[in-house]
């Protein structure tokens, strides 16, 4: 049955899905703001997502953490109401909005009832345009953002980050956490705050998607009242850093049974003519499921750990090629040679035909079981404005995903893949591992 | 409860909303295989479900951990597949698969496009009955089942308080050995332990298939039939009998403490009712109890107090999740400021409790959650998987289709006086682990302050 299992398989992938069947329409409202919709008028809500480009890295000089707590302040009271008042104003209407902040971008994420959907939008209008920061609500929000931070100096996957970001990044805002440290935070003063606001919030940066029970109208309209209000421009973008750290291991001696580790080196702009090479060479190296190299030689034939994933990581201000890995102490060393070897056989050899063959028909035939909610649809159409895609990317990126050649990966392999640039750093008590720190 | 006076509370509470009832279908198969159908036409996606009712609270004395080691083992190969197969002929139609082991139940599923339905099934009957294990790939999984316990709980202080609670929590029922199991008993555990474990519980009349998404029931019935219908029943399944709670009559109270703990809090848990079948209203109680008490910051009641009014807590929480074979737990935690003892916090999540008891519930709080609830039945039509997993635990859970569709409506007919008796019953110090945890080690709060 196992063969006749895969040659079923094989006969059946020419009527994959090729492309995801949603519809998406272009909105351009009458006050200069440009969405993407899908209509889905079978549940009675709408997922609406707004992204601005920006986020944390935002943070001017000496007021790191600025974004991060603004954000979070954000639905702690606005226009007429305190913190309670606004949040039982919300509840009472069960609208869901949530506010997170990245190193690249400040997300919004809402889910509206139908039939309430003109007052919920209203609350979050004002969470938008008029938040408060009222004295109490900001004491009481840097509190827990000093407590995170905290609890992140005892956390060995908090330090791997923060240890490798730095090395890499220094005093770039990449290079710190972006709650900021106890003193900056402890610092920001109500006026830092409108300032990160004024900052991040702003029309000129702001892509918006929405899926579900509206219409193309009534968004339009939600819309220019929702962002109408929001400044037209905001602080410059800051500014890029490459990614430049050499190889090495670096450890950080943390007392706890299990080694964490991130390992990195540099990576390939989003938009770079070799991105999709790029792309599925990672995807065969390290990407999800159980099939990938990595996966393979660290965990199933040695298990040496629970998981290990490698991928390429544009961000908007650098690029990285990065990869997560954990073990118990003992077998530390082990499995950083591990990692090591994997990364030069790739740089010599590239990948095979099979490898790839596989890889494309993974990748092609999961794209379109990604667009199976409202909010997972509107998530991912917002982030493919930040891209800089169209729509017709929907279309189109299986066919580029298929005109990827072995030929193009072994070259993209050779010129990208370095393993004397591989850095590790690992956070516990490594046995046996050369530190070059 | 009164049901009586229910229905008419809730006609006067009545929303705008449809009703929305999710379109399942339910049957059995011959050999006892229970078929649940979720129809999604929304996409071109289906999820394949198969649960077992078995978990790790089924697992013999001394093999704490085989359930879930099972559930990894189940990846390694069969007369047909080779080790490894199952996941790269999923992967190579487009699709991803995982599965997940709790105590009361072990499930695995794949999500693909509808049309290859068919041969995830074949494959997971496949596994149902031919599992094939060997040294070679039993002993390196072992270690990556080691490993998992090392990232997910000897890395995380509070993983381990966890631990040490739960174990507290139940004097006599297995809930209190952990899911993936005691590191000393893992570290033993062979593929023989594993194929015995699987060969008395793996069986049709033990498992449910769950299907949802861009799929027809009569399609299902067709698939199913053909790959899990020549499957024997297993005449000697076990019945599923565990052991039982004594009564318990001693407040327990414990303190962990480990320098990697960056932000202490005290965590009590309370033994609590779970849904049972035709009887769900106590759970349902008890649900808008958690939120009254520790749901958002702003407007629960240890929220609002220790939050926002007395500024002494950072965080404030109450959990209760009432899906679960046997007696669960409702939990309250109080992360206080920094400065602030972890006796005094205790202190404040007391005398929290005790207002909530003399006072009882607020009514503006208690109408806009009911109308949140409601309007969740709306928002979780939207995730496929969800819907399909929130089937899968309930019915191996020992509840029924019927019983989960008549949830929404038994929170719907919760009243307050329902909540302030659930509390009264619930809130008894002697079915209760109290727990410190800390970076260092100080005395607990009757040495202190009491």
């Amino acid at each position: 049955m196992m063969r006749a299992l895969i040659a079923f398989a094989f006969a059946v992938l020419a009527s994959l899905p090729a492309q995801a069947e949603i519809e998406i329409q272009e909105v351009s409202t009458p006050g200069g703001i440009d969405a993407w919709l899908v209509e889905e008028h079978s549940i009675p809500f709408v997922a609406l997502e707004l992204r601005f480009r920006g986020g944390t890295s935002l943070d001017a000089p000496g007021k790191r953490g600025a974004t991060n707590l603004m954000a979070a302040l954000l639905e702690e009271g606005a226009g007429e109401r305190d913190s309670q008042e606004f949040a039982i104003a919300v509840e009472s209407l069960a609208a869901e909005f949530s506010f997170r902040v990245q190193d690249d971008s400040l997300s919004v994420s809402a889910k509206v009832l139908t039939e309430n959907r003109a007052e919920a939008m209203e609350l979050l209008r004002q969470a938008l345009v008029s938040p408060r920061f009222d004295g109490d609500a900001v004491e009481r929000v840097r509190g827990q953002v000093l407590a995170s931070i905290d609890t992140d100096k005892t956390d060995p996957d908090a330090i791997a980050s923060q240890t490798f970001h730095a090395l890499a990044f220094g005093n770039h805002p990449y290079g710190t956490s972006s709650d900021g440290t106890e003193e900056s935070v402890s610092a920001l003063t109500r006026d830092d705050i409108v300032a990160a606001h004024a900052a991040a919030l702003a029309r000129d940066r702001v892509y918006v998607s929405a899926v579900g029970d509206i219409t193309s109208d009534e968004l339009s309209d939600l819309l220019d009242t929702l962002l109408g209000e929001l400044p037209a421009e905001g602080a410059p973008m800051p500014d890029r850093i490459d990614y430049t750290l050499g190889g090495g291991v670096t450890v950080v001696d943390f007392d706890t049974p299990q080694s964490v580790m991130i390992f990195a080196q540099r990576g390939m702009k989003r938009h770079d003519p070799d991105f999709f090479p790029a792309y599925i060479m990672a995807q065969i190296l390290g990407g999800g499921g159980f099939s990938s190299r990595l996966m393979e030689e660290v965990r199933e034939k040695r298990g040496l750990t629970y998981g290990v994933a490698a991928y390429i990581y544009p961000m908007d201000l650098s690029e990285m090629f990065m990869g997560m890995v954990s073990t118990v102490n003992a077998r530390a060393a082990e499995t950083v040679a591990v990692v090591q070897d994997e990364w030069k056989r790739l740089a010599e050899e590239g990948v095979s035909q099979e490898e790839l063959d596989r890889a494309q028909t993974y990748l092609t035939g999961a794209y379109p079981l990604r667009f199976d909610g409202n909010g997972r649809i509107a998530n991912i159409l917002v982030g493919m404005q930040m891209d800089g895609l169209t729509p017709d990317y929907l279309r189109t990126r299986n066919d580029k995903i298929n005109a990827v050649t072995v030929e193009d990966i072994r070259r993209v392999a050779a010129e990208l893949v370095d393993p004397e640039q591989l850095h590790f750093v690992v956070v516990g008590k490594p046995e046996g591992l050369e530190a070059t720190n | 409860m009164d049901r009586r006076i229910a229905p008419a509370l809730l006609l006067s509470f009545a929303l705008a909303l449809p009703a929305l009832a999710e379109e399942v279908t339910s049957f059995t198969l011959e050999n006892g295989m229970d078929v649940v159908v979720i129809e999604d036409h929304r996409a071109p996606v289906a999820v394949n479900m198969v649960w077992y009712r078995i978990g790790a609270a089924d697992e013999p004395a001394g093999k704490s951990g085989i359930a879930h080691f099972l559930e990894h083992l189940m990846f390694k190969g069969t007369d047909t597949l080779e080790p490894g197969e199952f996941s790269a002929t999923v992967e190579l139609n487009g699709g991803s698969d995982n599965a997940f082991t709790s105590q009361d139940y072990t499930g695995y599923f794949q999500r693909v496009a509808a049309d290859r339905l068919d041969l995830m099934m074949e494959m997971e009957a496949d596994r149902m009955t031919g599992l094939v294990l060997t040294d070679e790939v039993v002993l390196p999984e072992r270690d990556v089942i080691l490993e998992e316990r090392n990232q997910r709980i000897e890395n995380s202080a509070g993983a381990l308080f966890g631990e040490q609670r739960r174990a507290a929590q139940y004097l006599n029922h297995p809930y209190g050995i952990p899911i993936i199991g005691w590191k000393h008993e893992i570290e033993t555990l062979s593929g023989k332990d594993a194929l015995d474990f699987y060969s008395e519980y793996y069986a049709p009349n033990n498992a449910i298939l769950i299907v949802a998404g861009d799929v027809t029931p009569a399609d299902v019935r067709v698939m199913a039939e053909e790959h899990f219908g020549p499957i024997a029943a297993n005449p000697d399944l076990p019945e599923r009998v565990r052991p039982t709670e004594p009564p318990q009559l001693a407040e327990r109270r414990l303190s962990y403490s480990d320098p990697r703990v960056g932000q202490p809090y005290v965590r009590r848990s309370y033994l609590a009712p779970q849904r049972k079948a035709g009887s769900q209203e106590e759970a349902a109680a008890l649900i808008y109890l958690s939120e009254l008490l520790g749901g958002s910051s702003a407007s629960s009641l240890l929220g609002q107090t220790l939050e926002f009014d007395e500024k002494t807590a950072l965080y404030t929480t109450a959990m209760y999740d009432g899906v679960s074979l046997d007696a669960t737990t409702f939990e309250v935690l109080v992360m206080p400021v920094p400065g602030r003892s972890l006796a005094e916090a205790e202190a404040d999540m007391d005398r929290v409790i005790e207002t909530f008891l003399t006072e009882g519930v607020d009514e503006a709080s208690f109408e806009r959650l009911k109308m949140q609830l409601r309007a969740s039945e709306i928002f979780r039509k939207d995730s496929l998987q969800g819907l399909a997993r929130a089937y899968g635990e309930a019915l191996t859970s020992g509840l029924t289709v019927e019983d989960v569709q008549a949830w929404p409506e038994i929170l719907q007919q919760v009243t307050p006086e329902d909540v302030e008796a659930a509390a009264a019953r619930l809130f008894d110090k002697r079915k209760a682990v109290t727990g410190y945890l800390q970076e260092t080690d100080m005395v607990m709060a009757e040495e202190v302050t009491q």
